[in-house]
């Protein structure tokens, strides 16, 4: 095994991630006057939300088919000149595959996340920490879903931004949450047809949380845009709507639907079929990447989502001193709020000794109730269980399926993720249970059950943080 | 979005890409949905996440194996091969 070439670095505030929330924190922070990593598995700023073409090929994008780009245009030229004045030191093209906690501060440890860009590891020490590592589409297993031609919701969505292109011609998106109107939207506006857009919850499910949303009165606007789009393409948005099954052999080619009530049981006789489908899409929120917080033993909570979130204070500092957290790891709610939390996080790591009481921004507080209400009126229906067959697959890597993961709660008393993962290798394969660690647990839990902070906690906690060489394993011990 | 091509070899046969693109977006936007088996039923895999979360969409790109076909740009001359 070939010796790993890496090289070193030591700055007061390392931030990991480069969207949104990476972005604000590492201008925050660098503008406080303090010298900044960042860490990125990204070849350019702007993570998942403001991923755009290789600047490469197109050096300065539009912003075409994005929302809020005139703030990551702004962040970007701060960041882009805080690195000419050697403030900041980007790092792109590497993850994270571990971090921890040496002396008062941290250290990265990382890999390139594509062998063939030549991205040089580069081990990270700082005496801060500020961790933005995002999420990503949280999935419930239907038959039929590992069919080639389903895919995430957003991985369509950053599939087009990246590349101009659509990867296939006749859409179905299905799922929860106002997520699904952009992914739609943006499909319909590169020229692919959306059949249809199956929402599991209805409108109403918002009526008690007209308060908390009336408090973010562009997201209403926002969602103005989309129902013009939608209008315009003609594209059906069906309500109290699920994918009962994805039907093809070998690649997805239609989807069966039905109607579900409150609580997502299938209503009989309501079964239809949707034919010629490419690509089905599939969102059921978003998971916060919770690998890294995890490692360096963050105080953890259910969000209302009930997906594990990190606990932060009003200064986004984690129960662990020097660490900070900021965008969806703090709980899921959107690019705004993570850019708000991104800036309040660089600030404060920024300064640590700074001892002055802060108030939380108001604008944090607004976007954390729309969206907890946003949570609220789009959950994961509570019988979503019910639409498994035994033989559908939960985990794709191992390929467990959903009976094997019911014998094992039922035979072996396997309730929680991590019990499961050593009974039935449920999130032990490539992706470490990223796409089944959710599901996983749910049937852990059983019919009905949210899993606990625990078990999901357990689904989350990962040795290491992303695949690596045994070059850079044996790196560790000289 | 742009003019510029590229020229990749999936499993041996030329593919045209437009230069930026991603090695899975080149593939699906041929038409190829699939170009894993997985190892225990032999079913077909291609793009899932679409953001280097999934391992789903494994390919070899000039005899590197194990690499994620959503996150590799296309370039000139590469060459990639299924599993």
């Amino acid at each position: 095994m070939s010796a790993v070439p890496s090289t070193a670095v030591t700055v007061d505030v390392a931030v990991v991630g480069a969207g949104p929330a990476g972005l604000a924190a590492a201008v925050a922070a660098a503008e406080a006057g303090a010298r900044v990593a960042v860490v990125d598995a990204g070849s350019q700023p702007g993570g998942q939300f403001w991923r755009h073409a290789p600047e490469t090929v197109q050096p300065a994008p539009d912003g075409h088919g994005h929302h809020g780009w005139s703030t990551y245009l702004d962040l970007r030229g701060r960041f882009d000149a805080a690195q000419r004045a050697g403030r900041i030191t980007y790092l792109p093209g590497l993850q994270v595959w571990m971090a921890q906690s040496a002396g008062s501060g941290f250290v990265l440890r990382t890999t390139a996340a594509v062998s063939s860009s030549g991205a040089v590891p580069v081990t990270v020490t700082a005496a801060r920490l500020v961790l933005c590592p995002g999420g990503y589409d949280r999935q419930l297993p239907v038959p039929g879903w590992d069919l080639p031609g389903v895919m995430a919701a957003g991985g369509i969505q950053a599939f087009v931004k990246a590349n101009g292109v659509l990867p296939g011609k006749r859409f179905v998106i299905a799922g929860t949450g106002p997520f699904l109107l952009p992914v739609a939207a943006g499909i319909a506006e590169a020229g692919g047809e959306v059949l249809a857009v199956l929402e599991s919850s209805s409108p109403s499910a918002w009526l008690p949380h007209l308060r908390a949303a009336s408090g973010v009165p562009e997201k209403a606007l926002e969602g103005a845009e989309y129902a013009a789009v939608f209008a315009r393409h003609r594209i059906p948005y069906r309500t109290r709507s699920i994918v009962t099954e994805v039907l093809g052999s070998g690649r997805a080619d239609g989807v069966r639907t039905a109607r579900v009530d409150a609580d997502g049981r299938v209503r009989p006789g309501t079964g239809r079929v949707y034919a010629d489908v490419d690509v089905v899409g599939f969102g059921w929120g978003f998971t916060p990447q919770m690998e890294l917080p995890l490692s360096l033993g963050v105080d953890t909570r259910l969000e209302a989502d009930g997906s594990l979130a990190g606990v932060v204070d009003e200064r986004q500092q984690s129960s662990v001193p020097g660490l900070f957290l900021a965008g969806e790891v703090t709980g899921v709610g959107g690019a705004t709020l993570a850019v708000l939390e991104g800036l309040a996080a660089g600030a404060a790591a920024a300064r640590p000794d700074s001892n002055v009481p802060v108030k939380q921004p108001a604008a944090i507080v607004r976007h954390r109730r729309f969206a907890r209400a946003m949570h609220l009126a789009h959950p994961v229906p509570a019988a979503w269980q019910d639409w498994l067959t035994p033989d559908t697959t939960v985990c794709r890597c191992e390929e467990v399926t959903a009976g094997e993961i019911t014998e094992a709660r039922e035979d072996l008393g396997a309730r929680d993720a991590r019990t499961l993962k050593s009974f039935t290798r449920a999130g032990m394969g490539w992706c470490q249970g990223r796409v089944c660690g959710f599901a996983a647990a749910c049937l852990g839990a059983g019919p009905g059950v949210s899993p606990d902070a625990g078990s999901l906690a357990g689904s989350a906690k990962r040795p290491l943080a992303a695949p690596v060489g045994i070059g850079e394993l044996a790196a560790l011990e000289s | 979005m742009n003019s510029q091509q590229v020229t990749i070899t999936f499993d041996g046969r030329p593919l045209t890409a437009a230069a930026g693109q991603s090695v899975g977006a080149a593939l699906a936007s041929q038409g190829i949905t699939a170009w894993r088996s997985t190892r225990k039923g032999g079913k077909p895999r291609g793009l899932f996440c679409g953001i280097g979360v999934c391992f789903d969409c494994l390919v070899t790109v000039d005899g590197e194996t194990n690499q994620r076909a959503c996150l590799v740009e296309a370039c000139d001359g590469m060459e990639v091969e299924g599993s």
